[in-house]
C-alpha cells in the first residue's frame, strides 16, 4: 500500500462544499408516497454491533436513506462523573468504550494531569503506552472477528477470540479484572507490572505475530471478502475530514493523520513505527489498515519492553495528587494525613477547563474537562469516535444494499457504549 | 507546494473582526478565544477558509453549565474545539450564552461534523442552535422532559420538601421544554 504523508499543502487540506439538505434527517418524497419501503433495522439485530437502531428507506434492495438512532445505551456517565472526584472517575470511563478500556482511562487521566498540571513519571508513560497498544490488539481483534462473522466468515471470528483471552488473561494478571481495569489512575497506573508479566508478553508477543498471518491468508485475497469488500462504503478524504471521522476510517481514505504520530503524548514521540493509509476509503482498505495496525501495535511493544527502564515509579510521587502506598502509611504521619485526605475529599483542580485527545483504537478520542476549583469536575464531555462514525453512516451507505450496510458499520467499527456514552 | 506561514489566531481573527473577540486565553497551552456569539459562524468560516489558519476539523463541541453562582458572562458555554491538521495545532472558541435564550447559530455550514456534536448538546444541555437542519432529540426519547446534562437536573433522587425548602426546590424542577 501506498504509504503517504501527512496533509501538507493547502491543497491536501479538503474544503467541503455540500448542501445542509444531506443533513435533514428525513426521509424521501418517494417514501411517503409508497414508492419505497421504511425498515427498521435494529436495536437488536446480530449485526449492529450493539443497540444501533437504523431506519432504512429501501428501493427494492437498495438503501435510499439511512437514518441511525442511537441512546439506547446512554448511560450518564458524563454526568454521573460530575459528583465523583477525580480519580474515582476513571472507573467509570472504563465502561464508555468497554473493547479498549485502557484507552478511555488514558484520555481520562491525561486530561486530569493537564488540568492540574501532574507530571507523569517517564516508566509509567512506557507502562502506559504497553497498556495501550495492548488495548488496541484487543479491539481490532473483537473488530475482526465480529466483521467478518458479519459477513459469514465463522473461523476468523474464533481465531481472533482465542488470541484476545491471551489478552484478557495479562489485563486480569495486571489489574483482577479482564476488561474493566481502571489501570491507569492520575499520575501512572495502579500498581507495577506483576512478576511474571513481561515474560508472558514477551512470548505472547512471539505467538501472535504469524497469528496475524493466519486471519490474512483467511480473508485479504480471499474472493468472497474481495467481492464484499471492494469499492463498498466509499468515504471520500474531504469528506471524511469535513465530518470529523477519524483513526484508521480517515486513514483508509488516504489521509495519513495518526495522533500519535502527529501529536504524540505520553512518549510516543520516541517509538518507531509505521502509519498504515489507504487509497481507496472502501471497507476492504478500512481492513488493511488494521491489519498493518495490529502488526505496527506489535512493534511498538516490543520496543516499549527494550525501553522500559528496570526501576523507576509506576505513579507521580507527588502526594498531592497521588495517595501514598499503604506500606507508608505506618511509618508516616503525613503520608496517614494524604491518604485520608485524598481517598475522602480527593484533590482540587482549578476552574478552568482543557481538552485533550488520543488516538484510541477506533480513532480520536477527545476529553474535555472543566473544573470548578473544588474537587469535583464541573463538567465532562468525551467526543468519541464511534459517535462521530455513526453519524457519518448516511453518506457512506448511499445507493448500496443492506447487506453492504452490515459490512459498512463493522468497517467503521463502532461501539455502541462509546457512541452513547 | 510550500505551507504558508502560521498565523497567530486570535491576531488574525481580531484584525479580521475588530469587535468579536471578548478574550483570549491561555491555560495549560490550550488557546481558548471567547467570542460573542453572534460572531461566531463568521469567525468559524474564517478559521476554515484562511491561509496560515485552515482549522479544517470539528474535534468537539461540549457544553457547560455553569449554574447556580456563575461569574462568568452567561450561565452557559459552548466549546468548539478546532484541528488544524496542517499545523497540528487546536484552538477552542467559546461562546457564552445567557441563562434565559441559550441560543447560538449552528456550524453545521462550516463544517457538517458539527451535526450531531450540536444535537447531543441541545439533547442535553438545552442549547438551542439556530438554524440547525435536525434538530431532532438524539439521546434521549423524543417526549422527554427537560435536559439531564444541566446542573440542576435532579441525579435521579430529590431533595425531601420541607416547608423551609419547598420554594427553593420548586424553582429548579424540571421544566417543559415546549
Amino acid at each position: 500500500m501506498a504509504v503517504q504523508s501527512a496533509p501538507e499543502t493547502m491543497e491536501q487540506v479538503f474544503k467541503w462544499e455540500g448542501s445542509l439538505d444531506d443533513l435533514k434527517g428525513l426521509v424521501s418524497e418517494r417514501a411517503i408516497t409508497g414508492e419505497t419501503m421504511l425498515l427498521n433495522m435494529g436495536p437488536h439485530h446480530p449485526s449492529t454491533h450493539g443497540v444501533l437502531r437504523v431506519l432504512l428507506e429501501l428501493d427494492g434492495e437498495e438503501i435510499v436513506t439511512c437514518l441511525p438512532d442511537v441512546g439506547f445505551l446512554h448511560t450518564g456517565i458524563e454526568k454521573t462523573i460530575e459528583s465523583k472526584t477525580y480519580e474515582k472517575g476513571v472507573t467509570l470511563t472504563d465502561r464508555m468504550d468497554y473493547l479498549a478500556p485502557m484507552s478511555n482511562n488514558m484520555g481520562y487521566c491525561l486530561a486530569v494531569e493537564k488540568l492540574v498540571g501532574l507530571e507523569v513519571p517517564y516508566r509509567a508513560q512506557i507502562m502506559r503506552v504497553i497498556c495501550l497498544e495492548l488495548t488496541r490488539l484487543n479491539s481490532h481483534l473483537v473488530w475482526l472477528g465480529t466483521h467478518a462473522i458479519d459477513m459469514g466468515a465463522m473461523s476468523v471470528f474464533l481465531y481472533a477470540f482465542r488470541e484476545r483471552e491471551m489478552i484478557l488473561k495479562m489485563f486480569e494478571t495486571l489489574s483482577g479484572q479482564r476488561l474493566m481495569g481502571s489501570y491507569m489512575r492520575p499520575g501512572g497506573v495502579w500498581r507495577d507490572f506483576p512478576e511474571g508479566f513481561l515474560q508472558t508478553l514477551e512470548s505472547f508477543l512471539e505467538y501472535f505475530q504469524p497469528k496475524i498471518d493466519d486471519y490474512e491468508r483467511l480473508l485479504t485475497k480471499n474472493p468472497l471478502w474481495i467481492d464484499r469488500t471492494q469499492g463498498i462504503g466509499v468515504i471520500e478524504p474531504e469528506q471524511a475530514m469535513a465530518w470529523g471521522i477519524s483513526g484508521p476510517s480517515l486513514r483508509g481514505s488516504g489521509v495519513n493523520w495518526d495522533l500519535r504520530k502527529t501529536m504524540p503524548y505520553s512518549s510516543y514521540e520516541q517509538f518507531d513505527f509505521n502509519v498504515p493509509v489507504g487509497e481507496h476509503g472502501d471497507v476492504y482498505d478500512r481492513y488493511l489498515v488494521r491489519i498493518l495496525e495490529m502488526r505496527e501495535s506489535v512493534k511498538i511493544i516490543q520496543q516499549a519492553l527494550k525501553k522500559l527502564p528496570a526501576k523507576g515509579p509506576f505513579r507521580s510521587e507527588n502526594r498531592k495528587f497521588v495517595p501514598p502506598p499503604r506500606a507508608e502509611l505506618g511509618q508516616s504521619m503525613e503520608a496517614v494525613i494524604h491518604h485520608f485526605k485524598l481517598w475522602t475529599e480527593g484533590f482540587s483542580a482549578p476552574d478552568e477547563e482543557v481538552f485533550v485527545a488520543i488516538e484510541s483504537p477506533r480513532g480520536e478520542l477527545g476529553v474535555y474537562l472543566h473544573g470548578t476549583g473544588g474537587t469535583k469536575p464541573r463538567r465532562i464531555h468525551f467526543k468519541t469516535p464511534s459517535f462521530v462514525h455513526i453519524s457519518s453512516l448516511p453518506i457512506m451507505t448511499q445507493g448500496h444494499l443492506i447487506a453492504d450496510l452490515v459490512a459498512i458499520i463493522g468497517s467503521v467499527d463502532v461501539v455502541l457504549g462509546d457512541c452513547d456514552r | 507546494m510550500s505551507i504558508p506561514q502560521a498565523l497567530d489566531p486570535a491576531a488574525a481573527v481580531k484584525a479580521a473582526f475588530p469587535d468579536a473577540i471578548d478574550d483570549v486565553r491561555e491555560y495549560a497551552g490550550d488557546t481558548t478565544l471567547v467570542l460573542k456569539p453572534e460572531y461566531l459562524v463568521r469567525v468559524a468560516q474564517y478559521l476554515r477558509d484562511t491561509k496560515g489558519l485552515v482549522y479544517n476539523v470539528l474535534s468537539d463541541v461540549s457544553a457547560v453549565d455553569y449554574w447556580p453562582d456563575y461569574n462568568r458572562p452567561g450561565r452557559f458555554g459552548v466549546s468548539y474545539h478546532l484541528l488544524s491538521m496542517l499545523y497540528r495545532r487546536r484552538l477552542r472558541l467559546k461562546v457564552y450564552l445567557a441563562e434565559d435564550e441559550p441560543t447560538v447559530e449552528t456550524v453545521t455550514g462550516v463544517w457538517p461534523g458539527a451535526n450531531w456534536l450540536e444535537r447531543e448538546a441541545q439533547d442535553l444541555m438545552g442549547i438551542d442552535f439556530k438554524g440547525h437542519p435536525d434538530s431532532r432529540r438524539l439521546m434521549m426519547p423524543d417526549d422527554w422532559q427537560g435536559h439531564p446534562h444541566r446542573r440542576d437536573y435532579p441525579l435521579g433522587y430529590e431533595t425531601v420538601m420541607f416547608s423551609f425548602n419547598a420554594e427553593e426546590i420548586m424553582k429548579h424542577k424540571p421544566r417543559a421544554t415546549e
